[in-house]
């Protein structure tokens, strides 16, 4: 059951503000995902205290280096479900982990953080991961 | 800003891998280690001697990916429990 909007609202802003687009239905996904630009973000948030204490501060830090993908995106899993279904859809070979980071490339996706990757790291270190990602998917740097 | 539960163990939360005395190996979310069992949820199951995989090979690609559930709540008895360690410190 999803929680109370006034809950999750802070839990979104915290990716929005980073310049996340949050996609909130499945058709904003099939429009996110249908063109796919160079590389590509796909953040899957997430309610759980991983999320609030690593995952999410982790994307903040990691975009806010010069070097970052050209799109980012996020659905929130457990809170806008035909989003993040429409959204796993797109890694079909991937068990469902929430929260996770999927980064395609040309649309083709090249690295994905899942969850139990997240548990109990320190934020700065999913954005070493992160930026390592990027270092070697994201060819043009996006300012 | 983000849910916590820390009256149930420092595992809870936490996605770990349950080596146990028989042939299985179970992964999953754990909720807590009580004494008469460790409770997993969204857990899977690998039974060596099943399908085509190894135990190494389905740990290794476990903590790559993750695991498809097949079950949303179990309970893995105390007496059969080997080891608990979490899914993220095993070698991908």
């Amino acid at each position: 059951m999803p929680y109370s909007e006034m809950l999750v609202a802070p839990m979104r802003a915290e990716l929005t503000s980073a310049g996340v687009q949050e996609l909130r239905t499945a058709e904003e996904v099939d429009a996110f995902m249908a063109k796919p630009s160079s590389s590509d973000l796909l953040i899957v948030n997430s309610v759980c205290g991983c999320a609030a204490g690593a995952a999410r501060p982790a994307v903040q830090l990691a975009l806010g280096q010069d070097l970052k993908p050209e799109r980012t995106a996020t659905v929130f899993a457990g809170q806008d479900l035909d989003a993040t279904a429409q959204a796993r859809s797109h890694m079909q070979q991937i068990p469902p982990s929430s929260p996770s980071m999927a980064l395609f490339r040309d649309g083709e996706l090249v690295f994905f953080i899942p969850r139990h990757r997240i548990e109990g790291r320190a934020a700065a270190e999913i954005a070493g991961d992160l930026q390592a990602a990027f270092q070697e998917h994201c060819t043009a740097a996006t300012v | 800003m983000g849910t916590f539960h820390q009256n149930k163990g420092e595992l809870h939360g936490i996605t770990v891998v349950v080596k146990t005395s028989g042939n299985e190996i179970f992964v999953g979310r754990c909720d807590e280690v009580r004494p008469d069992g460790v409770v997993l949820l969204d857990a899977d199951v690998h039974r060596e001697g099943e399908g085509d995989r190894s135990p190494e090979d389905y740990l290794r690609q476990a903590a790559q990916f993750g695991v498809w559930k097949k079950f949303d709540r179990l309970v893995v008895p105390t007496d059969r429990v080997v080891s608990v360690e979490r899914l993220g410190e095993v070698e991908a």
